[in-house]
């Protein structure tokens, strides 16, 4: 599969459309199953044997193994989901924010109390 | 015959899970948006509710990508709160309403909404926080539920007009059942925030004002935006206003404003909170 998305004219947004869901599907089923504190578990125990039980490709495995958050949603990852896979290593979605921002958490949540004056 | 008393739309961002496990409520991060909460809280000890019937978007509970459902409707005897992935401590169970849940998939069915049915559904934080904001003492809940969930989740959403549509049916259903029920509707999520993207921590203040006036006397004015559009302005997650739009379609009577909280930033959201009173159409007219 591969390939980019689809640019619907919304900046800094990736439209998790039809074309993403289908890119994505084995990635965000891996997150899926992080619902189970188990597989969490089994995920932290041999991370490589995991992503190849539910067949992350290449480019998903490296944004995996990159904990990078552009680099999964590039990959067709869904940020319902991924929030299961950042929860693994304790990041919230400020976390997750400030990384795919490139500013520090402090910064990115000074945005946001800015965004409330 | 079934009365719907009016609706609460609420936030439910998952910290607040975690703030009220660690008690919270009067930090001064958390103490601007908990003190929305009481007078919701009585507002619900004045109208007394039987059923609930809240829409929301299932985060990644209850559904995969192998069947979404754009619109599903829980017609379960309980409904179960799970682990989400972060170990926030779940909510007891909750009740159903099966009989008006079925009565609602029938009229909503009729009025050419082809929902998909649930006879086994686990509810997320989108069901058990506002839950837990609105009963912080409940020992058992005071009520039963009937879920409706729509697709926030994966493109194409419904449309804001359909979401409407789809709550002024829910509103037309309840009130055709034949049982004397008061119901209060819930909308739950927003509102304006996202998560993902080089946008990450969009908020959009004014549009959430606006949307929080029009709910009230004029949610047609929010049914005119485009999926996409409600993207852009409230960000890739604000779209879960669409259940606010849907809940305020179940009112189908005499509406008005009890009482709102707006509150930013909660995480990486702006909340909101809106307690709107029905008085339904028969009763309108008979005064």
């Amino acid at each position: 599969m591969g390939g980019k998305a689809k640019d619907y004219g919304i900046p800094g947004t990736t439209v998790f459309d039809g074309r993403m869901a289908q890119k994505g599907y084995a990635l965000n089923r891996m997150c899926y199953s992080f619902n189970s504190a188990d597989n969490r578990d089994a995920f932290k125990r041999d991370e490589e044997a995991y992503c190849r039980r539910y067949g992350l490709d290449d480019e998903q495995r490296r944004a995996v193994a990159n904990r990078n958050v552009l680099e999964l949603i590039a990959a067709g990852g869904n940020i319902y989901y991924l929030a299961k896979f950042a929860g693994i290593f304790g990041l919230d979605v400020q976390d997750v924010g400030a990384q795919q921002t490139g500013m520090t958490k402090d910064a990115f949540k000074a945005r946001l109390a800015e965004a409330g004056r | 015959m079934a009365t719907i008393v009016g609706a609460i739309t609420t936030s439910h961002i998952p910290s607040i899970g975690k703030a009220i496990a660690r008690n919270l409520q009067q930090d001064p991060y958390w103490k601007p948006f908990f003190d929305g909460y009481p007078r919701a809280q009585e507002w619900l000890k004045e109208v007394r509710p039987d059923v609930v019937v809240a829409f929301y978007n299932d985060h990644g509970l209850n559904y995969f990508l192998d069947a979404l459902p754009t619109f599903g409707v829980g017609a379960a005897p309980e409904y179960r709160n799970a682990d989400e992935g972060w170990g926030i401590p779940t909510l007891a169970p909750i009740l159903g309403h099966q009989d008006l849940s079925w009565h609602v998939i029938e009229g909503l069915v009729d009025a050419d909404f082809d929902v998909t049915t649930c006879q086994q559904m686990l509810v997320d934080h989108a069901v058990s926080l506002p839950f837990a904001l609105l009963w912080p003492d409940a020992e058992a809940w005071p009520v039963r539920l009937v879920p409706i969930t729509i697709n926030t989740l994966q493109y194409p959403f419904p449309s804001p007009a359909r979401c409407l549509g789809l709550g002024q049916a829910v509103g037309r259903a309840i009130e055709s059942f034949d049982e004397d029920l008061r119901v209060v509707v819930f909308g739950t999520g927003g509102l304006s925030h996202q998560l993902d993207g080089t946008r990450a921590g969009h908020i959009n203040k004014p549009f959430d004002l606006m949307c929080m006036e029009k709910l009230v006397d004029d949610p047609q004015a929010l049914a005119r935006y485009s999926a996409l559009d409600l993207v852009r302005e409230a960000g890739a997650q604000g779209f879960e206003l669409v259940n606010w739009i849907a809940a305020r379609g179940a009112l189908t009577g005499a509406v008005s404003q009890v009482h709102s909280n707006y509150h930013i930033p909660i995480s990486n959201t702006a909340a909101g909170l809106m307690v709107l009173e029905n008085r339904p159409a028969a009763m309108a007219r008979a005064a």
